[in-house]
C-alpha cells in the first residue's frame, strides 16, 4: 500500500515498534516535561461535575476527552473481551438512532467520536467544530446513557473482534506480547487477553453488556479534559448535559496488585523469519517516589530514539536489528520494564547475550553523569512535543494528570522533579531493577 | 482457510486520512487557510513557513525530491538506504553528534522514504531551530560514509525488511501486487528494495545517489510552529544559504505504463494467515496527472463507495446482510499515478468468492447508475471537516505541504483544497467512474 510506504519506511521511529500490548498503558502514562504556556483551570458544573479546561480560541474547535477507570481488567471471568466489545459498540446505535442512523449522523455532523479501552480504563474523545458542538455533545450524551446494544450490532462486532484475534496471531510481535502477558501476570486480571478469546467473546450476551456498562460508566470514576473554543461557563453547561445523567458511583471489582515473578525463560517455537526477543524486569509504578529515577534509567538504557545504550550496541555498532528498545510500563496495579528486539534467527543467540550483557553492565555501573544530564534534558525538553503541540494531545495530558493524581500544577513542577533526581538515585534504581533475574522470551524458529 | 487472494487488474494504496491531501476549513469564513510564507534561496532551496504559535514547538522538515522510484535499475532500496546513512557523520560532525544534540534539547528526529520523496525531520523548541538548520545544512553537502557504515547499516535495513515485510504476510502480498500492477513504472518496486539487491548495495552506490540528488535546488525546507517567517528566512539564508548547488538533477522522467489490457490475479498462501482477504486495485489518475478535479472526484467516489462506515460497501457487506468482517475502498494519489482499491475480508466461515461477487455487484451498480448528490454531499462534508481537524497538528501540516511540494505540487494545491472539493458535483463524481477504475472489472 503506497501510503504505508510513507509510514513504513521510516528510518527509526522506534516508539512505534513497541509491543502493542504495552502501548496503551505507555501512551497515557508517561509524559514528562517543561513548563509551557498552558493555562489549566478546574471547572465544576452547577451539577457538581468537575473537568479540567484549557481555553484556546485559535481554531473554532472543541476537544473533549474522558476517562472512566475500569478497563479490561474489569472483564468478568469467562467474558474476556467485554471492554473491547463495548468500545466497538459505541457508534452502533443510541437514543433515537439505530446503528446506521447514528453513523450517518456522525458523518453528517463531521465530528469525531470514539472510545477505546486499556487495562485500567476506557477513554473517549470527541472533536467537533464549535458550530456543531451542541449536536456533538448530544451524540456524546447518547453514547454514555442510551446505548442500544442491538443484537445485530453485537453480533457484527463480535465477528469483527474475533477476526481481529485471528489476525493478531499472524503478528510475531503481538505473539511475543501475549506470551509476555501470560508469563508475567498468570491468573491476575492483567494476565487475561484484553481482546478476549473466540470462546469468551462468543459467550457474551446483551444482558452481560448492559449490566457491565452500568457498572463502569459513572460519575465517581470519571475524569474529563476539555480543550478549545469554550468558556468555563459553557463547559459547565456541557458537563451537566452530557454527564449529568450518569449514575453517581461505579461498582468496580477490586483489582489486586500483581505479584510478578520474574526469572522464567521461555522459548516459543514459531516458523517466522525473525526471532522476537523480550526481556522483562521489575518496574516502578507511577506513584512511587522512585518513578522518575526509573524512568530516566530506562531512557538511558533503551528509551531514546536514535541514542541509547542498547541502540548503540545492537543496531548502530553491529547492525543486528532494526528495532531495539526498552520501555517502562506502568499500570494501576503493576509495573515492569520490557526490553525487546527482533533479529534474524541465526543471530538471535548472539543478540540475546549482547542485550543481557549491556543490561548487566548498566545494573553494575549505572549511567554516567553525562548520560544522566543528557537524559534529563531530553525528558524535560520533549514534553511540549509529546504533550502540548496539538489540542488532542493536551486533552489526553489533562486526563493523564488527573488519573495519575499529578496535580493541576504538575506541568510547572515537572522540570524541578526531574532536575532533582541524582546520579546516585538513578544508579541505585538501575541496580535494583536490572540486577533481578529477568524473564526472557524468545519467539522464533527452533534453531534459535 | 489459509489463503490470501488478490485479484484485479491493478493495485492498491491508501487512506489519505492521516495526512489528508488537502487540509482545511469546514466553512470558509470560520477558517481561513493556514498562513503560509515561501521564499526561494539563491541556491534553489525552497523554504516554506507555516506559523502555529499555540505551543513552544517547531517542526523542521527537509524534503528531497527523490524517492525509490528514481533509483537506477538493480539498485532498489538505495533511496531508503541513503536516508538511513544520512545519520552517519559529516566532514564537520562526528557520527551521532546531531542526534545527541537534538535529543538533549528534547527534540525528536525522524526520517522516511517514499517512492516519490525523502524527508528528514526534527521537532524541538524554537530556540533549537538554528542549531537544527546548521546540522541539517551540513549533512546536505558534507556527508562522510565509510565501508563500515555500509556493512553495518545494510544489515539494519535487511533486518528492517525482515521485520516489515517477511514477518507480515499482508506486506508480502502487497509487494507482489505492486509488482503486478505496474508493468513498467518503478512504483512496482518496493521502496525498501528487493532483498538480493539491497544486500549488494555499496558505498559507491550510496555516494553516487547522494551526489546526484542531495542538493539545495532539489529540496524543500518546511518549518511549522512557533516561529516568525522572516526570522526563519534569515536563519535559512545563514545556514542552508551557504550550501552550494551540488548537482542539477533535472526533471524526474520515469518510465510510464502502457495500456493495461490484462487483468491480473495474484494469490498468496501463507500458513500464518488464518483469515483470507481480497484486495483489488485499479490504476487511475493522480491529483497531479488527471485533469482538474479528477483527484477530488475519485476521493469522493472512494468515500461514497467504501471509505466511511455508512458507505455502500461497508453497509451492504458488513451490516445489512453481513458476509464480511471488514470491507471498503480507498483512493491514493502518488506523483505519477493514482490507485483506486477495494477490499473485503469475509467473516469466518464465509466464502471469499461469494464476498467478492457481492462486492462486484455493488461496483456494477455504481457503474450502471452512479452515486447520488446526497451521498456526495455527505462524503465531501466529512472529507473537508476531517482535513480541518488535521490542522490541529503542525507536524501533519508540515508533512502535507512537504509532500505536495516535493512531488511537483504548489502551495495552492494545499490551500485551495477545500474549495476544490466544494466545486465537485455529483456529475463530476459519476464521470470519474470512467476514469480507468472500471476497466479492470472482470
Amino acid at each position: 500500500m503506497t501510503s504505508i510506504r510513507l509510514e513504513n519506511h521510516v528510518a527509526a521511529p522506534l516508539w512505534t515498534l513497541r509491543l502493542g500490548f504495552l502501548l496503551l498503558a505507555f501512551a497515557l502514562v508517561f509524559r514528562a516535561g517543561p513548563a509551557a504556556a498552558v493555562d489549566i483551570r478546574e471547572v465544576t458544573s452547577p451539577g457538581g461535575i468537575t473537568a479540567w479546561l484549557v481555553e484556546d480560541y485559535s481554531a473554532p474547535v472543541i476537544t473533549v476527552a474522558v476517562a472512566f477507570q475500569g478497563g479490561s481488567s474489569q472483564d468478568p471471568q469467562g467474558r474476556e473481551g467485554m471492554a473491547e466489545l463495548i468500545s466497538a459498540l459505541f457508534d452502533e446505535g443510541a437514543g433515537p438512532y439505530d446503528s446506521k442512523m447514528f453513523q450517518a449522523r456522525i458523518a453528517k455532523l463531521g465530528i469525531e467520536l470514539g472510545y477505546r479501552d486499556s487495562r485500567d480504563q476506557f477513554t473517549g474523545v470527541l472533536r467537533t467544530l464549535k458550530e456543531d458542538s451542541a449536536d456533538a455533545f448530544e451524540m456524546m450524551r447518547l453514547t454514555l446513557t442510551e446505548l442500544h446494544f442491538e443484537d445485530s450490532a453485537v453480533e457484527r462486532m463480535k465477528n469483527a473482534i474475533i477476526a481481529g484475534i485471528e489476525r493478531k496471531r499472524n503478528s510475531p510481535s503481538a505473539r511475543a506480547g501475549e506470551v509476555l502477558r501470560e508469563t508475567l501476570f498468570g491468573t491476575h486480571p492483567y494476565g487475561r487477553p484484553g481482546d478476549g478469546t473466540v470462546d469468551s467473546i462468543s459467550a457474551i450476551t446483551r444482558g452481560d453488556l448492559v449490566a457491565h456498562f452500568s457498572r463502569i460508566f459513572a460519575k465517581d470514576n470519571l475524569k474529563i479534559g476539555i480543550v478549545g473554543a469554550m468558556s468555563a461557563e459553557e463547559a459547565g453547561a456541557m458537563l451537566d448535559k452530557v454527564f449529568g445523567n450518569l449514575p453517581s458511583t461505579a461498582k468496580l471489582d477490586p483489582v489486586p496488585d500483581a505479584k510478578i515473578a520474574f526469572g522464567d525463560t521461555l522459548s516459543v517455537e514459531e516458523d517466522i523469519p525473525q526471532s522476537q526477543i523480550v526481556f522483562a524486569y521489575p518496574g516502578v509504578k507511577r506513584e512511587n517516589p522512585e518513578f522518575f529515577a526509573a524512568y530516566i534509567a530506562n531512557h538511558i538504557l533503551g528509551g531514546g530514539t536514535f541514542s541509547s545504550r542498547l541502540y548503540d550496541e545492537i543496531r548502530e555498532k553491529r547492525g543486528l536489528a532494526y528495532s531495539v528498545n526498552s520501555s517502562l510500563a506502568t499500570y494501576d496495579h503493576a509495573a515492569f520494564v520490557s526490553v525487546s528486539s527482533a533479529t534474524r534467527s541465526d543471530r538471535a543467540p548472539e543478540t540475546v547475550e549482547l542485550m543481557r550483557g549491556e543490561i548487566e553492565r548498566f545494573a553494575t555501573d549505572g549511567p554516567t553523569q553525562a548520560e544522566l544530564d543528557a537524559a534529563k534534558k531530553y525528558i524535560i525538553g520533549s514534553y511540549a512535543i509529546n504533550n502540548l503541540d496539538t489540542s488532542a494531545k493536551i486533552a489526553s495530558t489533562l486526563l493523564a494528570m488527573q488519573t495519575e493524581n499529578l496535580g493541576i500544577d504538575y506541568i510547572d513542577r515537572r522540570e524541578e522533579l526531574i532536575g532533582a533526581v541524582s546520579l546516585d538515585e538513578v544508579r541505585a534504581i538501575a541496580k535494583k531493577l536490572f540486577s533481578a533475574k529477568p524473564t526472557l522470551i524468545v519467539v522464533g524458529p527452533k534453531s534459535s | 482457510m489459509r489463503r490470501i487472494a488478490l485479484s484485479g487488474g491493478l493495485l492498491l494504496a491508501l487512506c489519505w486520512m492521516a495526512v489528508g491531501p488537502f487540509a482545511i476549513s469546514a466553512n470558509a469564513e470560520a477558517t481561513k487557510g493556514p498562513q503560509v510564507s515561501t521564499r526561494m534561496l539563491e541556491n534553489g532551496l525552497e523554504v516554506v513557513v507555516i506559523p502555529d504559535r499555540r505551543a513552544p514547538v517547531v517542526t523542521h522538515m527537509i524534503w528531497y525530491k527523490v524517492g525509490a522510484a528514481d533509483e537506477d535499475p538493480g539498485k532498489s532500496g538505495i533511496a531508503h538506504f541513503l536516508e538511513h546513512l544520512m545519520f552517519k557523520g559529516t566532514r564537520n560532525t562526528p557520527a551521532g553528534e546531531f542526534s545527541r544534540k537534538v535529543a538533549e534539547i528534547g527534540g525528536q528526529e525522524n526520517a522516511f522514504t517514499t517512492a516519490d520523496n525523502t524527508a528528514l525531520t526534527a521537532e524541538g523548541s524554537p530556540q533549537a531551530l538554528r542549531m537544527v538548520m546548521q546540522y541539517e545544512a551540513d549533512r546536505m553537502e558534507n556527508l562522510v560514509l565509510t565501508e563500515n557504515d555500509i556493512v553495518t547499516e545494510r544489515d539494519v535495513i535487511l533486518e528492517e525488511r525482515r521485520q516489515r515485510v517477511d514477518s507480515n504476510p499482508s506486506a508480502i502480498l502487497s509487494e507482489a501486487v505492486d509488482a503486478a500492477l505496474y508493468d513498467n513504472h518503478p512504483y512496482g518496486i518496493p521502496v525498501i528494495g528487493w532483498e538480493q539487491e539491497m544486500a549488494a548495495l555499496s558505498l559507491a552506490d550510496a555516494v553516487a545517489f547522494y551526489d546526484r540528488w542531495y542538493t539545495p535546488n532539489n529540496a524543500v525546507l518546511v518549518v511549522a510552529g512557533d516561529v516568525d517567517a522572516q526570522e526563519v528566512f534569515a536563519m535559512a539564508e545563514e545556514t542552508y544559504g551557504k550550501v552550494k548547488r551540488r548537482a542539477e538533477p533535472g526533471e524526474r522522467i520515469r518510465p510510464s505504463e502502457p495500456d493495461h489490457l490484462t487483468p491480473a490475479t495474484i494469490s498468496y498462501s501463507d500458513k500464518r494467515v488464518s483469515e483470507p482477504t481480497m484486495r483489488r486495485t485499479y490504476l487511475v489518475p493522480a491529483y497531479s496527472t488527471g485533469k482538474a478535479g479528477d483527484g477530488e472526484a475519485l476521493e469522493i467516489l472512494s468515500s461514497v463507495l467504501g471509505g466511511m462506515q455508512t458507505s455502500r460497501i461497508s453497509t451492504a457487506l458488513t451490516v445489512d446482510d453481513p458476509i464480511a468482517s471488514s470491507a471498503g475502498s480507498w483512493y491514493n494519489s502518488n506523483r505519477d499515478y493514482g490507485e483506486f482499491g477495494v477490499y473485503v475480508a469475509p467473516r469466518p466461515g464465509e466464502d471469499l468468492g461469494e464476498a467478492e461477487r457481492r462486492l462486484d455487484a455493488i461496483i456494477d451498480d455504481v457503474i450502471a447508475n452512479g452515486v447520488t448528490a446526497e451521498e456526495v454531499d455527505l462524503a465531501r462534508n466529512s472529507i473537508i471537516k476531517s482535513a480541518f481537524f488535521n490542522r490541529d497538528s503542525q507536524t501533519a501540516m508540515a508533512r502535507l505541504f512537504g509532500s505536495v511540494l516535493s512531488t511537483g505540487g504548489v502551495i495552492e494545491d494545499v490551500t485551495m483544497g477545500p474549495d476544490r472539493f466544494r466545486e465537485i458535483t455529483v456529475d463530476d463524481v459519476n464521470a470519474s467512474r470512467a476514469n480507468g477504475w472500471t476497466a479492470g472489472v472482470p
